[in-house]
């Protein structure tokens, strides 16, 4: 086996992938932080108003932000049901299952801070825009598989039976990522592009860019704790769970 | 500073979206550590269990 093969396998042995998570989530949680608190002054701060939505705009760096959170942990989540489905891996289950909690928070906050936003600006908290309804689509789906997932007693029955909903539901990931150019909608289009140059000032775009990078190092640290959190009660009868808990006074 | 809370009269908009951010991701970052102490503790007190029974 080459290097990374090997690497490969004895992360994926549960006590190497806990003492890997437990060394890795503070320092990803810390650097989340630090990029998060920088993002925030050069957005709250140090960003000028904007010339039509007035102060108001400065939602944007945190509800843009989540909203990529809310694609790109599901793209993840589908990864991992992927390999769970083909390879058995129990610990790509796991990881699919605790993707779900941390993509529903993201697709919630997106939801909130968007109607937030559209109440000074549209006039209303909510409307029927193909935006709006595909993230609200996308936030059921999280709410489903969570809840296909706990349906089972068994968790690994449970985590392979969500993990088709999974793969069934990322036809809606096109769906809320173009819906601003296939339908006439309220919500504006896209201002950040990857091709081209982005529709925005550059004293707004590098704390939306620094806080998204946050937002991905914060998934990092969650989806740490919560994996190992998940692999410690699916394995409690193991003899490395029961040196961890007599040596752990917490 | 006053002028900084305000928000150009969207405050009221601005801080509860902010407010509503540090508070889910915290309890999404805080409920699985809660949850592992507890798992922790269950099966300390099952092994104590164990060894005074035998």
């Amino acid at each position: 086996m080459n290097t990374l093969t090997l690497w490969f396998h004895k992360l994926g042995s549960p006590p190497s992938f806990y003492r890997f998570a437990h060394v890795l989530r503070p320092w990803l949680l810390t650097l989340a932080l630090i990029a998060g608190v920088v993002a925030l002054y050069g957005g709250l701060v140090l960003a000028p108003p904007d010339y039509q939505q007035g102060d108001a705009y400065r939602i944007i760096f945190i509800h843009v932000p989540s909203a990529w959170m809310s694609l790109f942990i599901y793209a993840v989540m589908a990864v991992a049901a992927f390999v769970a489905l083909v390879w058995r891996m129990k610990l790509a289950e796991i990881v699919a299952m605790e993707c779900a909690p941390i993509g529903a928070a993201f697709t919630f906050i997106t939801l909130a801070t968007g109607s937030l936003w559209g109440k000074p600006m549209w006039g209303t908290w909510w409307t029927w825009d193909a935006r709006l309804t595909s993230e609200l689509v996308l936030l059921f789906l999280y709410l489903g598989v969570l809840g296909l997932f706990h349906a089972f007693e068994d968790p690994r029955r449970g985590a392979r039976a969500a993990a088709f909903l999974v793969l069934i539901g990322i036809i809606n990931l096109p769906i809320v990522h173009y819906s601003v150019e296939w339908w006439n909608t309220l919500h504006q289009g896209t201002t950040v592009r990857i091709l081209g140059p982005s529709k925005i000032a550059s004293s707004m775009l590098w704390p939306l860019l620094l806080m998204t990078l946050a937002t991905k190092l914060y998934f990092g640290a969650s989806l740490l704790g919560r994996a190992s959190t998940a692999l410690l009660s699916l394995e409690r009868g193991k003899g490395w769970v029961q040196d961890l808990a007599r040596g752990d006074t917490a | 500073m006053s002028a900084f809370f305000a928000m150009g009269g969207y405050g009221a908009y601005v801080w509860p979206a902010y407010a509503l951010f540090f508070l889910v991701l915290a309890a999404d970052y805080l409920a699985p550590m809660l949850r592992r102490r507890r798992y922790l503790r269950d099966i300390r007190a099952r092994l104590a269990r164990r060894s005074r029974s035998s």
